[in-house]
Formats: C-alpha cells, sequence, structure tokens
C-alpha cells in the first residue's frame, strides 16, 4: 500500500481470535498435550516467585490414566477425605440435576449448573480451614456443600420462597452464607476478587489467622478488578488465594478472548510477582494440594498465590443460554482430562477403598437426601409472579440499616398501592 | 415495509447502517458468532466480517475506551454492553473521556460512538439485570440519552444516533423487545406483529434524536413517559377513561421541551412516569423544567410515577415496577379539583 509520502509499505491486519470448532465442526482435542500426572517438582511453600516461573506455563497433575496418585504434588489423603470429596462433588451434581429440572419446570425463574467443574470448588473446600473465607463466583455451590451447609437453605434461595434468608432479593443462586464462610455472591463479574485481597489485608492487618479465597472465570480476568486484585495482593503480599476457573468458555466467548490464545492464564501471575500455579482442574487431588500448598504459603506470610484450574464448561452457562448455537455439541465429551467425579472414583477403586456397589449405593442415598430437601423446601413456596412469598414492606428493609424517611414514606405508598389492587 | 419486533428493528438498523457507511462497526460481549444473547446483532459478523462484527473481552472499560479510541481514528463504534447494570466499569471511558472529548480538543477530536444496553426490569433479572441508570448519564454534560419505546422508533432513532456526530446512550427496554407489555404482569402480553409501530421500512430512515412524539392527542393531562412505561401508560389511561396527551419522549438528552411545554400549556396538568429510581431520577428534571416553564398553567401538583429507591428485587419485582395500580392512583390525584 501506498501511502501519501509515497512510502510503501505493508497494510496491517486485526487479528479476532476464533475458536478451533464451531457447530458441526469435528472435534479433536489431540493437539492439547499435558505433562504426565506427578512430573512436575513441588517447591517449597516460601520460594520465591522467581525461582518458579515455569509453573504458571506447565499442568500439575496427580491422577494418573489409571488411578493412580503420583509425585510430588500427591497430598497423600486420608481414605476418609477422599471419600468426602467423591461425595461432596456427587452431591453438588446431583443437587445441580434438581434445581435444572425446577427452573425448567416453572419453580424458579434462572439456574446455573457447574457439571465437570465440582472439583475446582468441593477439593478446594477441603483443603481449606473452615474458617478461611470464600469469595465465590456464581459457579462455586460446591464450596457451600463441602461446608456442609444446608441444601434446604441454599434451595430456599433458589426458589425465593418464604425460607429464603435474602428474602427473594437475589437472583437464584446468587447465595450468601457468612456462617459457612461464604460471601454474597455478585452478578457483576470480578468485583469479589479485590474485596477478597481487601479481606486477607484486613485479616492480617489485625494478627489473625484466617485467608481468604476467591473465584473467577477465565473470561473475568479480563475486567480491570481482576488486575486490580492482583496488584494489590502483590503489593501487600495479602495471604489470598486467587482462582481462575478455566473452563474455556465464557458464556459464547472462548477463553482466546480473555487473551487465551497468548499464553495461559496462571502467567498473568507472573507480571505481579505473584506465585502461579496451573493446575488440572478436572484432578480433585491436584486442586486440592495446589489449594493446600498456596493455603500454607499465605499462611506464612509468604503472600498471594494465583492458581488456574484447566477445565471445562460441560453444560450451558446458564438456562438462559443454549450452546448448541456457538459450539459443537459434543466438545465436552471429547475434552481430555475427563470427569472429575469419575476419576476421583477411579482412584479410590485403585486403592482398593471402593467399587461400584458402594458409588451406586452413596448415588441412590444422596439423590434421596437431595429429593429429601427439595420437598422441604418447596413446602416452604416457590417462585411465581403472582404469589408474594416476602412481604411488599420487606422492599425497603436493609437498604439502610435505620430506613430513612423517604423510604418509610415509600413503603406506606406501596401498602395503599396494594391495598387498592387488591393483593 | 416489513413487520419487526423490537430485537429485529435493531438489528436491521445496524445492518443498514453498516451497509452504508464502511465505518460503522460493532462489538461487544458475545455479540460476534453468536449475535448477542439478546439476538440484536444476529449475522452481522457473517455479512461484514470479523473485523467490522466482533467478541468483545470481558471489560466494559475497554469496550468503551477502545470504541473512544476507534473513534479517534476515525470509525464509528456501536459497541454493545450486555446489560445496563454492567456499564458501571465503563462509567470513567463514558464520563470523563467520550463525554468531554469535542470540548477538551476544541473540537480537534470528537467521539461518535453509540453506547447499546439493554436496560429496565419486568424479566425477573434481580438487581443486576434490571436497572434504569438513564439519569446518571442525562446528569453529565456531554452525553445524548436515547430510549425507544417500538421497533419503528427503535430503528430510526438507532440509524440517527449512529449517524450523530457526538457519544449516544441507546437504552433498550428489555421487557418489549418481543411485544409492548402494557404493566399487567398476569395477562400474556400480544406480540409485536399485532401493532402499528411494528411495521417497519427495510431501508434506511431515521427518526431525529431530540423529538418526542404524541403517541395519544388528548386534553384534560399531560403524561410524559419513555420506553417500557409508554405501554404501561397508555393502557392505564385506555382503563380510566381520561383524556390524557401521552407524549413519548424518545430522546431525554437533548430533550424535546418545546412539546412538552406546549402540552402541559394546553392540559394544565402533568404526570412523570418512569422506572428508575425516584430521587434524582429524570423525573425531577421534568419536574422541574415544567414548573419553571409553565408554573401559571399547572391547574395542580406535577405527579411523578417511579419505581422505589431500593435495588431491584427478584422475586417482588411486580411490587417495585410502577404498575397500572400506582400510575393509575397517580393520574386519580393530578386530575382532582
Amino acid at each position: 500500500m501506498v501511502d501519501e509520502a509515497g512510502r510503501n509499505l505493508r497494510p496491517l491486519t486485526l487479528h479476532v481470535p476464533e475458536p478451533k470448532y464451531r457447530p458441526g465442526d469435528t472435534v479433536s482435542f489431540d493437539d492439547m498435550v499435558f505433562p504426565a500426572a506427578g512430573s512436575v517438582a513441588r517447591p517449597p511453600v516460601d520460594a520465591d516467585p522467581a525461582t518458579m516461573r515455569d509453573l504458571p506455563y506447565t499442568l500439575i497433575r496427580v491422577l494418573d490414566a489409571d488411578g493412580s496418585a503420583v509425585g510430588e504434588w500427591n497430598p497423600r489423603l486420608s481414605t476418609d477425605r477422599l471419600l468426602r470429596i467423591l461425595r461432596g462433588m456427587m452431591l453438588t451434581r446431583i443437587y445441580d440435576d434438581r434445581m435444572f429440572r425446577a427452573q425448567r419446570q416453572g419453580k424458579t425463574s434462572f439456574y446455573m449448573k457447574c457439571t465437570g467443574e465440582e472439583a475446582v470448588a468441593v477439593a478446594a473446600a477441603e483443603a481449606l480451614d473452615r474458617d478461611d473465607m470464600c469469595f465465590p463466583s456464581y459457579r462455586q455451590q460446591g464450596l457451600l456443600i463441602a461446608r456442609d451447609w444446608s441444601l434446604v437453605d441454599m434451595m430456599c434461595q433458589v426458589y425465593s420462597n418464604a425460607g429464603d434468608r435474602l428474602k427473594g432479593r437475589q437472583l437464584p443462586i446468587m447465595y450468601s452464607a457468612k456462617d459457612a464462610g461464604f460471601f454474597s455472591v455478585s452478578g457483576n463479574l470480578g468485583t469479589q476478587y479485590p474485596q477478597a485481597v481487601g479481606w486477607a489485608m484486613a485479616s492480617a492487618a489485625k494478627g489473625d489467622t484466617r485467608i481468604a479465597a476467591s473465584w473467577v472465570g477465565e473470561g473475568t480476568t479480563a475486567e480491570g478488578d481482576f488486575h486490580a486484585a492482583c496488584t494489590f495482593a502483590s503489593v501487600f503480599r495479602a495471604p489470598v488465594i486467587l482462582n481462575i476457573v478455566n473452563n474455556q468458555w465464557a458464556i459464547s466467548s472462548f477463553a482466546g478472548f480473555a487473551g487465551g490464545e497468548s499464553t495461559t492464564f496462571a502467567a498473568r501471575g507472573l507480571g505481579y510477582g505473584i506465585a502461579a500455579l496451573r493446575v488440572d482442574g478436572n484432578d480433585p487431588l491436584a486442586v486440592y494440594a495446589a489449594t493446600e500448598w498456596a493455603a500454607e504459603r499465605a499462611r506464612t506470610n509468604h503472600g498471594a498465590t494465583l492458581i488456574e484450574h484447566f477445565t471445562y464448561r460441560v453444560e450451558a452457562h446458564s438456562t438462559s443460554d443454549d450452546p448448541g448455537a456457538y459450539r459443537p455439541a459434543d466438545e465436552a465429551l471429547h475434552f481430555p482430562l475427563g470427569d472429575p467425579i469419575a476419576r476421583l472414583k477411579t482412584h479410590l477403586i485403585a486403592l482398593g477403598e471402593w467399587d461400584d456397589a458402594r458409588h451406586d449405593a452413596l448415588r441412590t442415598e444422596l439423590v434421596a437426601q437431595v429429593r429429601d430437601a427439595g420437598r422441604e423446601a418447596e413446602k416452604q413456596g416457590v417462585l411465581s409472579g403472582t404469589a408474594f412469598n416476602h412481604g411488599f414492606e420487606t422492599i425497603f428493609e436493609d437498604v439502610f440499616e435505620t430506613m430513612p424517611q423517604h423510604l418509610k414514606e415509600q413503603s406506606d405508598w406501596m401498602a395503599e398501592e396494594r391495598r387498592v389492587a387488591g393483593v | 415495509m416489513t413487520r419487526m419486533n423490537m430485537i429485529q428493528a435493531i438489528n436491521s438498523a445496524m445492518d443498514v447502517a453498516m451497509e452504508r457507511d464502511p465505518d460503522v462497526m460493532v462489538m461487544g460481549e458475545d455479540v460476534g458468532y453468536f449475535g448477542g444473547v439478546f439476538r440484536a446483532t444476529a449475522g452481522l459478523q457473517k455479512k461484514y466480517g470479523k473485523t467490522r462484527c466482533f467478541d468483545a473481552p470481558i471489560n466494559e472499560c475497554g469496550i468503551i475506551g477502545v470504541a473512544v479510541g476507534m473513534a479517534a481514528y476515525g470509525l464509528r463504534p456501536v459497541p454493545e454492553i450486555q446489560f445496563a447494570d454492567y456499564i458501571y466499569p465503563g462509567m470513567d471511558q463514558l464520563v470523563s473521556e467520550a463525554a468531554r472529548l469535542r470540548y477538551r480538543s476544541g473540537g480537534e477530536f470528537t467521539c461518535p460512538i453509540t453506547v447499546r444496553s439493554p436496560f429496565g426490569g419486568g424479566i425477573f433479572g434481580g438487581q443486576t439485570h434490571s436497572q434504569s441508570p438513564e439519569g446518571i448519564f442525562t446528569h453529565v454534560s456531554g452525553l445524548k440519552t436515547v430510549i425507544p419505546s417500538n421497533p419503528y422508533d427503535a430503528k430510526g432513532l438507532l440509524i440517527a444516533a449512529i449517524e450523530d456526530p457526538d457519544p449516544v446512550l441507546f437504552f433498550e427496554p428489555k421487557r418489549i423487545y418481543n411485544g409492548p407489555f402494557d404493566g399487567h404482569y398476569d395477562r400474556p402480553v400480544s406480540p409485536w406483529s399485532k401493532h402499528g409501530s411494528s411495521e417497519v421500512p427495510e431501508g434506511h430512515y431515521t427518526v431525529p434524536l431530540g423529538k418526542a412524539a404524541i403517541v395519544r392527542a388528548g386534553e384534560a393531562v399531560t403524561l410524559l413517559c419513555y420506553g417500557t412505561m409508554v405501554h404501561v401508560a397508555l393502557g392505564v389511561v385506555e382503563e380510566a377513561g381520561v383524556d390524557a396527551e401521552v407524549i413519548d419522549l424518545r430522546t431525554l438528552v437533548p430533550l424535546d421541551i418545546d412539546t412538552i411545554v406546549a402540552s402541559v400549556e394546553k392540559t394544565g396538568r402533568c404526570l412523570i412516569v418512569h422506572e428508575a429510581t425516584r430521587t434524582s431520577g429524570f423525573g425531577a428534571e421534568l419536574s422541574a423544567q415544567v414548573q419553571e416553564r409553565c408554573f401559571h398553567h399547572l391547574e395542580a401538583p406535577i405527579e411523578r410515577v417511579t419505581g422505589w429507591d431500593t435495588p431491584y428485587p427478584h422475586s417482588l419485582e411486580w411490587a417495585y415496577f410502577p404498575g397500572p395500580v400506582r400510575i393509575g392512583e397517580a393520574l386519580k390525584r393530578v386530575m382532582k379539583d
């Protein structure tokens, strides 16, 4: 191209990322090569980030193809602990299935499953202390389940019913459970990340012993909040674990639209001088081991760790989404890291601690537990546009601690309005 | 003419604008291959290519900031913010940059961007998918704010916004994407195909910014509204049998004050309706301007009907929404004496 000054220059081109496969394409992840389980070295928890700059570019894996736990990252968990993780993941999946069906039956407005990503929340919760503070995104229901939170309480929130402690104010699945160390879920992306850093800084400033952990999807790493969090976490060496759940898809946008074509998400930590790990997110033992390492590092005042969990969003983004419109329907089946529940089951069987019969019996037990919880929750109502589960005056409560005059006035106006309407 | 719903009309507006002007381009979360979570950009990437319609990283500051930079180059970007509730990370780029670029550079740099964003409640979206933040933007000098209420206007206003030389916020009332909702949440909504304003020309036309529409002429009271509330207000007026003049503002900034003043001088009464929260809402501005200009013609205090000064609740959204009862009672009050 000849410009105004007569110079013959090559025209620029704009790069716009494109996922490998679209609907109708034949999927193959053969080019996705991972290091063998057990092959990545485990540095001491007080290691200088400058000495482990390779970790964000590899993949920490513990469970091999035969279900054996191998290598330095093997957390050597007791059978009881392994069974707790298995149970938590299975319960999360069964809970998701029931609540998804409830949405399809018109009992609530919205639902989001975490199918395939159960390990990321459940195994991490097991590696944290019960009083460590979690700042989740909308897909870490497994944290609550791993912390033995009441399923009925969770369901009541999804149904916005009379038993919903959040008084029907929040979109379904945007739980809040302070007693479970589970921060109120926001609908805005990434806002919880700097908040987790702030909570951790407060804990450090007060000489407390508790640490914080947060989760975002890989798509959310594009938000400014992510970078604000990393900056503060680095500057103040905050005792926080910053998790990135790389499930490959942000609604219809593949990870390339968050920068995944150019580098790994774990590598975001390098520029901030934060320790960064990249783990097989479908390997519950790898998730546990990475979280345990990061937690110990934080507890010993060595600062924050960024952990990328490499996984796959098996289901739709939400009940409002149709992934068949933008990715091959069978892509999840080809994802090479398998299923976290199946992998842990295989491991337990290999250890001689488990078998198909006990697995089926556990599933039957958990299905019954979820069914019973569902019946209990539905006794307190389900969402509907015409059956109001909470008093109208509750709209005006909790805007402030003390209700100002203008809200009292508006509350009175609404009472009059409902009287006129005969509701 | 073709029958279109709001989504199809908005899609058609971008299609027409992109066809006519190679500098018009569209970007935003999920707008490319997928065509947007509400399907507003469906087919645009296929037709105009990936460098004129593409997905953006999830970063609203980036989406708007990059649009400002593209405009500085000479393009006419039409960025989409997926829900108006997500626009806040982009506030600095909008308020400090887009809105003031022409002013601070003495006209050297301009910012002809059109930020589209679905807004408003009534879809059980909870507090992060229901807000009406238009009043925040009308408060900022240098931004135009446009809100259509039907397919014909949506297409004509959006083309006018894209062709406008200054930054425009184009808020789309998502509750009426598929049909003119009258506020009776317990009744079925009739589709746009049964409504006259769904007759939309296939080609280019504009509905000028800054011009209100008198959607129902009347003598007894002036009703000021926009977006979804136009249809709720019309329903209330018919049910009440009041000879109201219903004005659809269509553009909040610049405001068609002449049409408003002429109407209020005629009727002597004014009722303002919006879904957004009350305090410092756009209704306060309308009330002030009507009072300043029509004081001697007013026969009753100006009434405002709004959403409550609370976050938008999920399950009680119909108790929050300024529906037919709230508007009907206000109409009775303003018609007294």
